[in-house]
């Protein structure tokens, strides 16, 4: 994991966060805080509005309650921190008729910034020696593997993982846990929705937050 | 740059190995303009009268073709969502959208212009007067089509909204088009209607991008 770390440190700071979605209340008065070298988990049973958050966070839902987003001390405007985040949701962006090469080639244009190269995030992936296969003949896992690969094509301080070691096997649970890891001992923050456990090296920064519960 | 570089490069492949969508454009384009003839009757001077309304309409029916997956597909697979938190912005995407969505479905159509031409017995000024019109006027078709397809993005059978949406915003398209090729009795020149039509080209490629970005920022819920 590239360990240079992110300038200025990262704040998200939620309160009185609620979501309707279809005049149903998914989620009512959530508050946390995550900065920087820091990950939190987010649990709670179907329904209860895990990816319903994420999205709010994303922006693509609109959001009802404060959410601030600070770098370095410095408050940051929507479009600001929109180029801080890695949101990889339920839907994995990928193209079939695109090869797996030039699928994480897009993504690595799309996001800017100085890109590992392609072949070694595949590597990494455990996709290796399939760039120039057809991402429509990859199984769910490595779909699955392969959007999760945009995270390291292009560094950025801030992840959104929804459900990240869904479809994935043994080996693909140590190496999401392997990327959180990476991701916060080099300064970044990842919000992670997960039924999952996610072993974290002890002494990492795990913050936890249960939805659902009244 | 870079990523309004990949926007057009990955387009242009999705479109190029989707299969035949530009050879179906091609054929229906070119059918229209063999089925109206047959309707019509072999009269040559009706004809020649009609030729430049068929080629608009043809060209217009053809632009329409290609709408429903535009941004749909980006929709489904959740591309959008993620193209919210881009480098570049959601109009500056737009805009390379439109620009693929031009090149793989009416520069197609103008290449294929000179066989239309010949079913419709067409003489060479008009056939080049018709290429002019075409080149200046489909910017804008692709345009208001792809903003129509937009905000019909979230829409289950959004494919069918999106050209009535647009139908009456392509009107003044057709109206300078036609008159382009061959001008109105007694007013001289197409100089005129050639200048509308690109002004409304240049219109709608410069606002479309922003009711686009808009419509996809809402797309979500």
């Amino acid at each position: 994991m590239s360990n240079k770390g992110f300038a200025g440190q990262i704040r998200l700071n939620a309160q009185n966060l609620s979501c309707i979605r279809g005049e149903q209340e998914v989620f009512a008065d959530v508050a946390f805080q995550v900065s920087g070298g820091e990950a939190l988990i987010v649990r709670g049973a179907n329904g209860t509005g895990k990816s319903s958050l994420l999205m709010c966070l994303a922006g693509l839902l609109p959001v009802n309650g404060n959410v601030s987003w600070q770098r370095g001390g410095k408050s940051l405007t929507k479009p600001e921190y929109f180029e801080l985040i890695h949101f990889i949701g339920h839907l994995n962006a990928i193209k079939n008729e695109l090869t797996l090469a030039e699928n994480l080639q897009f993504w690595s244009a799309m996001f800017g910034g100085d890109s590992t190269p392609i072949a070694d995030a595949l590597e990494r992936a455990n996709l290796g020696g399939l760039d120039t296969y057809q991402a429509g003949h990859l199984s769910a896992g490595q779909r699955h593997r392969l959007s999760l690969a945009r995270l390291l094509v292009t560094p950025r301080p801030v992840w959104l993982l929804d459900e990240p070691s869904s479809a994935l096997d043994q080996q693909g649970d140590r190496w999401v846990a392997d990327l959180i890891q990476g991701q916060i001992s080099s300064g970044g923050l990842a919000v992670v929705a997960t039924h999952r456990h996610i072993a974290l090296g002890t002494g990492a920064n795990v913050r936890t937050l249960e939805l659902g519960q009244l | 740059m870079e990523a309004f570089m990949a926007i057009i490069v990955r387009d242009i492949r999705l479109t190029l190995r989707s299969g035949g969508s530009t050879i179906t454009l091609l054929a229906f384009f070119l059918s229209v303009g063999v089925i109206i003839p047959i309707a019509v009757g072999p009269d040559k001077e009706t004809l020649a009268r009609l030729a430049p309304a068929i080629i608009w309409i043809a060209a217009l029916l053809s632009t329409l073709l290609g709408l429903d997956r535009l941004f749909v597909a980006d929709h489904e697979d959740g591309t959008n969502a993620s193209l919210h938190h881009a480098s570049i912005s959601l109009e500056a995407i737009s805009f390379a959208k439109l620009i693929v969505h031009w090149l793989v479905s009416a520069l197609p159509l103008i290449v294929a212009t000179p066989f239309m031409a010949i079913m419709l017995i067409m003489d060479m000024p008009t056939l080049l007067r018709t290429i002019a019109a075409l080149m200046l006027g489909t910017p804008a078709l692709v345009a208001l089509g792809a903003f129509g397809a937009s905000i019909a993005v979230t829409l289950k059978r959004g494919g069918v909204l999106a050209p009535i949406l647009i139908m009456p915003l392509a009107v003044p398209v057709l109206i300078f088009g036609v008159s382009a090729i061959s001008p109105a009795p007694g007013s001289g020149t197409s100089e005129a209607a050639f200048m509308f039509l690109g002004a409304l080209s240049l219109l709608a490629f410069a606002f479309t991008p922003f009711a686009i970005a808009l419509a996809l920022r809402a797309a979500h819920e």
